[in-house]
């Protein structure tokens, strides 16, 4: 197919509205097979990239006279607004855009043509494979192997090739527990607390049905957690639905693991919300966020009304409770939810920064995104990234990176010139050859260029587990995303290079303070 | 002294307010004529100044003890759990006493000594001198005489109180003195009057106003034609009415000539009261949700206010700047919102008052001269609870939040505001007590206590903000931008002393230690190098510069120093590290997993948390 086909008018005279403090913008609007730019005229500077064809979420039209306007919603938060001269001209890219930034296929997406220089193709796509996870597990402990059971998705389509699991237990038995499971995913390593011995594992829901049916390899499976761990460890199952809706997902084939069939687990529950409401609570959000003029009385009902920092806080408190459990009460958890593909790789990876210095490093954090977030759904990502972004305002030293990479991983998950964050599965991205022909999103950030942008110049290396506060007040909107469009904050981005100018000086002209802060406390 | 009945009383435990898990220190509480202190097991310290205590309530007796909760005026709460009811009855007593003081004469300042002779004393309290400040405004100059101006432009803040207008009152000098004050500014033909006041609280009142207008006149065309009866008493209850109705009033802007009338909309003091005081029942809850908290903070009504007070300021400053005309301000009395909006409308338009010392100034011209009741609206004595009102702390946190949307305007930080908080209740120092300046002059305030500046410059280091950019031209006029987003709870003002909630170290004074370090090592450099060329300059033959340098390495005293300074400023930054961020899981809410953890028995625990149920 060609892209040609679908563009209908590749110009158009057009004018940008930027706000009420900038002037609008003129120039010739183009639209190309991936992106949407303005040329302000022969005279002036670079050709502005509007943005890629694929954030775009939703299109307005509207005509009057002779000109129409365009409002172009798009993924990353932004909202666009083109007066474009002509009728026919108005219309006709708009259908372009609709066209061209609703388009299925993988393979044609910008990604599979982004070629920028000095970026070598295959570069950094094996920089966090699971493999590379279990080389630091297997120095700490025997207890565990890497499985290639699903070497060709066999067992599971969403889980990556190879996978952690406990030594003692057989790849036959992996396959039994995996069609126990839905969608296959059987309980996997996730994060290995070397300090306490203790692990955390996920999985989706046991396939138990109204019939309450058992899976010896499953209980075995779980058996074997508990006796590598230490002899007469506890193990806890936190299920991110309230016990109600477990007892319900019965009904439809899911369920819960019986307390007699895992001796030495207990199930807690605590009701995560994802998908449908999560999304609406993230729109009406944005909605609040977009209006400058409303009175500082609807502003916080409407804050109070959307109920997103009370996802952000029970997600983050869920976290604490699974990693509570492993550094303090010396257990295994085991997190999964309905599929456990949304909220269960929430509370894994918020559980594994709360507790381990490494994937609080940039190079770390990387490997955990790559690991835990394998596919997402669009608001619990954001969600994820939210929480996160809590954590370094109550840590401002702990985190190796800063709000700019958490912004950039936003932008970069919904529409990117890289492939990290296509397909939904590690078998599709095998399937379209992501990794060899798209550049990876971390070969793009760990060029030099941008690292001004993404670490956290305070940076120290903490070697104990960040116990954040998830009381409200301790929890902020975070301004820096969800007002980005509406209220750009300009004073704290020169406040913040100035910190940077202090940080460099340091590190310079210091003989490396940092090192010597570092070492960990007993 | 006759009020402390118990100095000590051993095994009292301290609760922490937010923690589920009852978890508490055990430890000793001593009484002092001043202080109440608590010292724990591990000899941490608790202060509670007396004067500092706004609540004391004894709570009905449990089975661990008497619980005696404090609440104080800088926001801090404590809960002591004292083992016999008898010791906590006692205390309980005796803070009564000790918190309420009668007289001036008793409070804190009047018998603090920080072991200053006289001199320096008095030198104290000639840091701030208005009369230099005065002429730093450039005043007085040919327009104007001792009062108000400001520096960078033709046009003026005023301050004054309500007219006593009632509802046709005039007079004449007034509006003599507001047209030389509109005169004495060429650059515009029009000023501002500015009332402070919401206009629709003055229109209601209006009305009810207007209606013994029409019942005075009434009465006196009645008194008039009906014979003259009673004559006298008549008139003197029409005198009394009419003194009554012209109690209140704004300017009629047909008596004036060239002003322009601007309602801006501030609540009165018992508004901002009973605002505080919804605030703080919202965030003492236990187990508070985040819906409870915003639907609680959106009823307080707390942050609508700080906006109002902030958007006065901008129309000042904007009046001034933008249309070059002079504004005079005023509430009821010009007390209180009057101080808030002068003050903070010279904040935006002067850089000089975003200094630590011109901020000194600041708060001493436009609210201690001004003649805001401190001593009534922060209760220092026993008086009328209707008068206390957190004005000032309304004004604080005004300045804050334009720190957090201007983190490079101002040279203090946030800890600066909290200590003055601090100061305002602590007595401690003589500069807030009293109502006005006539009051203050008659207590020998200034003979008799200190004043706190000098304290705090002496301790500037702690309240430099390390991103201050003096120079920044762009930051010479502050034009905030007050979308309701941008304004936020201030938890380091509310909750500083609630360790749990994190009330983290800021920011700041790690990068102010970088900032420090990273001078000392340039000092180092240059003293290094400037040896160098001592030794190069001696050695005639300027050869073996090499070994030269390896000789000074070891006797230079310039390296030792430098070390040991490194290792003094790096060790509160690894000591901050490990208090800030080792926090424990212990002190948050999701703890009381553990006992979830210590039953044996699978049941249904409900705990506070939501729904924390066990199915096993």
């Amino acid at each position: 197919m060609e892209f040609s086909e679908l563009i209908r008018t590749g110009q158009a005279q057009a004018e940008l509205l930027r706000g009420p403090e900038m002037p609008p913008l003129r120039g010739t609007l183009c639209v190309t097979g991936h992106h949407l730019l303005l040329s302000p005229g022969p005279q002036a500077t670079p050709d502005l990239w509007l943005l890629l064809l694929r954030s775009v979420d939703s299109i307005e039209k509207r005509v009057a006279g002779d000109a129409g306007t365009i409002t172009l919603r798009c993924k990353d938060l932004r909202v666009l607004q083109l007066d474009i001269e002509g009728v026919e001209a108005t219309l006709d890219i708009a259908r372009s855009i609709e066209a061209l930034s609703s388009l299925e296929s993988v393979i044609t997406s910008f990604p599979f043509f982004y070629r920028p220089k000095g970026l070598r193709l295959g570069e950094a796509w094996h920089f966090h494979p699971p493999e590379r996870y279990y080389k630091r597990i297997a120095r700490e402990t025997r207890a565990w192997r890497l499985s290639e059971a699903n070497e060709d998705f066999s067992l599971c389509p969403s889980y990556p090739r190879a996978v952690i699991v406990p030594r003692a237990v057989d790849d036959d038995a992996l396959a039994r527990s995996a069609r126990f499971r839905q969608g296959g995913r059987f309980p996997v390593l996730s994060y290995y607390h070397a300090p306490r011995g203790t692990v955390l594992l996920r999985s989706s829901q046991p396939l138990t049905g109204p019939q309450k049916l058992r899976c010896a390899e499953d209980e075995e499976l779980l058996r074997a957690v508990l006796a590598e761990a230490r002899p007469g460890a506890r193990g806890f199952i936190v299920d991110t639905r309230s016990a109600q809706a477990a007892k319900q997902a019965r009904m439809t084939g899911g369920g819960t693991e019986a307390k007699a069939a895992y001796p030495g687990w207990k199930r807690l529950h605590r009701p995560l919300e994802r998908g449908r409401p999560l999304q609406e609570s993230f729109v009406r959000l944005m909605e609040a966020c977009g209006d400058p003029e409303q009175s500082m009385d609807r502003w916080l009902s409407r804050l109070d009304g959307c109920r997103w920092l009370s996802h952000v806080k029970e997600a983050l408190s869920t976290a604490c409770l699974a990693a509570q459990g492993m550094e303090w009460e010396g257990a295994c958890i085991l997190v999964h939810g309905a599929e456990g593909t949304d909220s269960t790789l929430l509370v894994t990876s918020l559980a594994q920064l709360i507790l381990d210095p490494l994937s609080r490093t940039m190079a770390g954090f990387q490997e955990l995104i790559e690991r835990e977030w394998i596919q997402h759904e669009a608001p619990i990502f954001l969600l994820f990234l939210d929480c996160v972004w809590q954590l370094g305002r109550q840590f401002p030293l702990s985190l190796e990176f800063g709000e700019g990479m958490l912004l950039a991983l936003f932008d970069h998950s919904y529409a990117s010139p890289f492939g990290t964050f296509l397909c939904n599965s590690e078998k599709e991205r095998c399937l379209c050859e992501v990794r060899t022909r798209t550049h990876s999103l971390w070969s793009g950030l760990n060029q030099p260029k941008e690292q001004r942008k993404l670490r956290n110049p305070l940076y120290v290396p903490n070697p104990l587990a960040i116990w954040p506060s998830v009381e409200p007040q301790s929890l902020r909107l975070w301004q820096g995303l969800f007002l980005r469009w509406t209220h750009p904050p300009e004073p704290s981005e020169v406040a913040w290079e100035k910190v940077w100018q202090i940080a460099t000086d340091q590190k310079t002209e210091g003989s490396q303070p940092t090192d010597s802060a570092s070492e960990p406390q007993p | 002294m006759e009020h402390i009945r118990t100095t000590k009383v051993e095994q009292v435990k301290l609760l922490d307010r937010f923690s589920t898990s009852n978890k508490s220190l055990t430890g000793t509480l001593y009484l002092t004529a001043t202080h109440l202190l608590f010292i724990d097991s591990h000899q941490k310290e608790t202060w509670i100044l007396h004067h500092h205590i706004a609540l004391v309530e004894k709570l009905a007796l449990t089975t661990s003890g008497c619980p005696l909760v404090i609440q104080c005026k800088n926001f801090r709460t404590v809960h002591f759990i004292v083992p016999r009811e008898r010791d906590c009855h006692d205390i309980y007593n005796s803070l009564l006493q000790l918190s309420k003081q009668a007289k001036y004469e008793d409070l804190y300042a009047f018998s603090y000594n920080p072991k200053q002779n006289d001199s320096e004393r008095l030198r104290g309290w000639q840091l701030v001198d208005l009369a230099e400040e005065y002429k730093r405004m450039g005043v007085p100059n040919s327009n104007w005489q001792l009062s108000d101006a400001n520096r960078d432009y033709k046009a003026a803040i005023c301050r004054c109180s309500q007219p006593l207008s009632g509802f046709s009152a005039r007079c004449l000098e007034d509006e003599h003195l507001l047209q030389a004050i509109s005169k004495a500014n060429p650059a515009n033909r029009y000023m501002y009057v500015m009332d402070t006041r919401p206009r629709h609280r003055m229109q209601s009142w209006w009305a009810t106003q207007k209606d013994i207008g029409r019942i005075i006149v009434r009465i006196s065309s009645k008194i008039w034609n009906d014979e003259k009866i009673r004559e006298s008493d008549g008139k003197k209850r029409l005198n009394a009415m009419a003194n009554r109705a012209a109690g209140k009033g704004y300017e009629n802007e047909d008596n004036y000539s060239n002003i322009r009338f601007q309602f801006v909309g501030i609540e009165n003091i018992h508004v901002m009261r009973s605002s505080l005081q919804k605030l703080l029942e919202v965030n003492g809850t236990k187990g508070l949700s985040v819906s409870d908290f915003y639907s609680g903070l959106e009823n307080a009504g707390w942050l609508r206010h700080i906006k109002a007070v902030m958007d006065a300021a901008i129309f000042l400053a904007k009046a001034i700047m933008v249309e070059n005309a002079s504004v005079l301000v005023h509430c009821s009395d010009g007390w209180d919102r009057t101080s808030q909006v002068c003050s903070l409308g010279s904040l935006l338009l002067d850089p000089y008052y975003r200094t630590i010392r011109g901020f000194m100034v600041l708060i001493e011209k436009d609210w201690i001269s001004f003649g805001h009741k401190y001593s009534e609206r922060c209760g220092h004595l026993d008086g009328d609870p209707k008068e206390v009102s957190p004005v000032f702390t309304q004004f604080l946190e005004c300045v804050w939040h334009l720190t957090e949307q201007f983190p490079q305007a101002f040279e203090f930080n946030e800890a600066f505001l909290l200590q003055i908080h601090e100061h305002i209740h602590s007595c401690q120092f003589g500069n807030f007590i009293g109502n006005c300046q006539k009051e203050r002059e008659e207590l020998k305030l200034k003979e008799k206590t200190y004043s706190l500046w000098p304290f705090l410059l002496d301790d500037q280091e702690k309240y430099f903000n390390p991103l201050y950019s003096s120079t920044s031209q762009k930051l010479a006029v502050l034009e905030p931008n007050t979308v309701s987003f941008n304004f936020k709870f201030w938890r380091n003002m509310y909750h500083q002393f609630d360790r749990t909630l994190h009330p983290r170290q800021s920011v700041f004074n790690i990068i102010m230690n970088m900032n420090e370090q990273n001078k000392q090592l340039q000092k180092d450099v240059k003293d290094l190098e400037s040896q160098i060329k001592q030794h190069k300059n001696k050695q005639t033959d300027g050869v073996l510069t090499k070994e030269l340098l390896n000789s000074v390495r070891p006797e230079s005293p310039a390296l030792k120093t430098s070390l040991c300074l490194k290792e003094q400023t790096l060790l509160p930054v690894n000591d901050a590290l490990r208090t800030i961020e080792g926090s424990n899981p212990a002190d948050n809410r999701y703890s009381e997993y553990a006992d979830e953890f210590s039953k044996a028995e699978p049941a249904v625990v409900s705990s506070e948390y939501g729904v924390a149920r066990m199915t096993c």
